[in-house]
């Protein structure tokens, strides 16, 4: 047992360094499908984090009118709160929103004249209300439109930007949407490529599997080493493909941070080296060596 | 030692190999089956090898009923037999002391068996300068003296040649039916399928001759005669 399992090993190290052009071949073929499959994972990470952060930029502001009690607009505040669609809800009250107008436009000496001429504070309270998905707005919306509410509030920016809110809504959903089929489209391609290429070297021995039936050797026997070299291809492609990765992550990484400003692929990329290194390396090996098998199986019926 | 009882092979409908073929080999014996090509010679080769099955009929060798062997039984019923092809079927990939000694490996034998053993036999085969040779360094003579020494070297009750000279020159053929003669010598049983007729004239040994798949003659000091 032992010795049949150290020969296996043997002969498949001997088998991948003596086709030493063959093995290059298909490592470089894997490698290419592993480092595609490497870079679906990292797009993901960054389209999910730039969908998040537009998301997160959607909100709708309901202003009230202005002798409105602080306790009416609480209330609201509070059932707002109790609906399951909501995720936060700020309320920002008249001296709070005049405070931060004129931080704002403390350079502006016109404005802040004209401010001071009003005399009094022409701003309206509000809250700011955040939805976990953007679709959950008009739900949030109808909420506000009721009856009762209609003598506090002063009007809801939901109205004026409702155009503007849908069509980011359908252009996140189709993002979403269109990562999740490109990525199971590219991932099928790099598996198929991988799959075949593995599957045309052991085409290559197919004679010899033959052979090896007809001298008396036991299926484990002649499959192990294309399993050992299979999981060898995958090995060195997981490696290869992650030497290759990281330095084009640091390259990437400023430039990424421009584009999407919430997005530290760097920083993402060191905390997770060990779980996408072996994401890469069990991927590899796992494909290669269950290619292997499949592809020596074909030949062993002699 | 090997019985074929009532075998017919058929391919397919329009291609039938073997009729109604029967026959008995004796432990030691030195058989030679004789024929055209296209006359079964090689199906027989297959089916004591069970690289084919009978469709109709049984070969028995020893205690193995052949045609009913699970797939899963086939590795170890080929450790019995030694087998010799036209084409060497060398493992190209492997030198030829490797060659040799994965016959000894598929049993699982001790890698110091294997030392010793595999020089004795390229030895006997001559062979022993070319050791560390890959098959495509030799000569076709050299590489048929390669599948005889694998052949041989688990000592195998019965070795299986099917045309083993159809691709070597007169010179090389005689060198190796002088081995299988040494081996017959050494206790094996031959069976040696050919269309050589110097070949078999000379032996004077055991000759089954078949004409389109049927046993046309079986005689005990043959000549190699084929007639319509």
């Amino acid at each position: 047992m032992f010795v049949a399992f150290s020969r296996i090993i043997k002969y498949g190290i001997q088998n991948f360094l003596r086709n030493g052009w063959l093995s290059t071949a298909t490592i470089a073929v894997m490698f290419l499908a592993l480092f595609v499959l490497q870079s679906l994972i990292i797009f993901n990470v960054i389209a999910k984090t730039a969908i998040a952060a537009v998301q997160n930029k959607i909100d709708i502001s309901v202003y009230f009118k202005s002798n409105t009690a602080e306790d009416e607009i609480l209330k609201l505040k509070k059932s707002l709160e109790g609906l399951s669609e909501v995720k936060k809800t700020e309320y920002v009250s008249r001296e709070q929103a005049l405070a931060g107008f004129q931080a704002k436009h403390k350079d502006d000496s016109v404005v802040i004249t004209a401010i001071q001429e009003i005399g009094e504070n022409p701003l309206l309270a509000s809250l700011n209300i955040k939805a976990y998905d953007p679709k959950e707005y008009t739900a949030i919306s109808a909420y506000l439109n009721n009856e009762s509410l209609s003598s506090i509030i002063e009007k809801a920016s939901y109205a004026q930007n409702q155009i503007a809110i849908e069509r980011l809504t359908s252009i996140v959903g189709a993002a979403k949407r269109g990562g999740v089929i490109l990525t199971l489209i590219v991932a099928l391609i790099a598996v198929l490529v991988a799959f075949n290429t593995i599957r045309l070297a052991i085409y290559s021995n197919r004679d010899a599997i033959g052979i090896m039936r007809l001298v008396g050797a036991s299926n484990n026997f002649i499959r192990g080493p294309y399993i050992v070299e299979g999981i060898l291809y995958g090995i060195l492609a997981g490696v290869l493909s992650f030497a290759i990765i990281t330095p084009l992550i640091a390259y990437i990484a400023p430039h990424m941070a421009s584009f999407v400003p919430e997005m530290n692929l760097q920083n993402y990329f060191a905390t997770n080296f060990l779980r996408l290194l072996s994401y890469q390396l069990v991927f590899g090996v796992i494909l290669s060596a269950v290619s292997s098998f499949i592809a020596v199986h074909r030949y062993l019926k002699v | 030692m090997i019985t074929f009882q009532n075998i017919t092979k058929a391919y397919n409908k329009h291609s039938i190999a073997l009729e109604n073929v029967s026959f008995k080999i004796n432990p030691k014996e030195f058989v030679s089956v004789v024929g055209r090509s296209g006359s079964g010679k090689s199906t027989i080769v297959k089916l004591i090898i069970a690289e084919e099955k009978p469709t109709n009929g049984r070969v028995i060798f020893d205690s193995y009923e052949v045609n009913k062997l699970r797939f899963s039984q086939l590795p170890e019923y080929r450790r019995h037999i030694g087998t010799i092809f036209q084409d060497f079927r060398l493992l190209n990939g492997k030198t030829v002391f490797e060659n040799i000694a994965f016959a000894l490996e598929v049993e699982g034998r001790p890698q110091k068996e294997i030392n010793e053993f595999v020089p004795q036999i390229l030895n006997l085969v001559g062979l022993n300068d070319k050791m560390q040779s890959f098959p495509y360094e030799l000569s076709g003579g050299e590489k048929q003296r390669v599948a005889i020494a694998r052949a041989m070297i688990n000592q195998p009750e019965v070795i299986v040649a099917d045309e083993p000279t159809g691709n070597l020159d007169p010179f090389n053929t005689w060198e190796i039916i002088k081995l299988l003669m040494k081996l017959n010598e050494m206790g094996s049983t031959v069976i040696l399928a050919t269309h050589n007729k110097e070949v078999i004239n000379t032996l004077g040994h055991r000759v089954i001759t078949l004409n389109n798949g049927k046993v046309a003659r079986d005689e005990e000091h043959g000549r190699f005669i084929l007639t319509d």
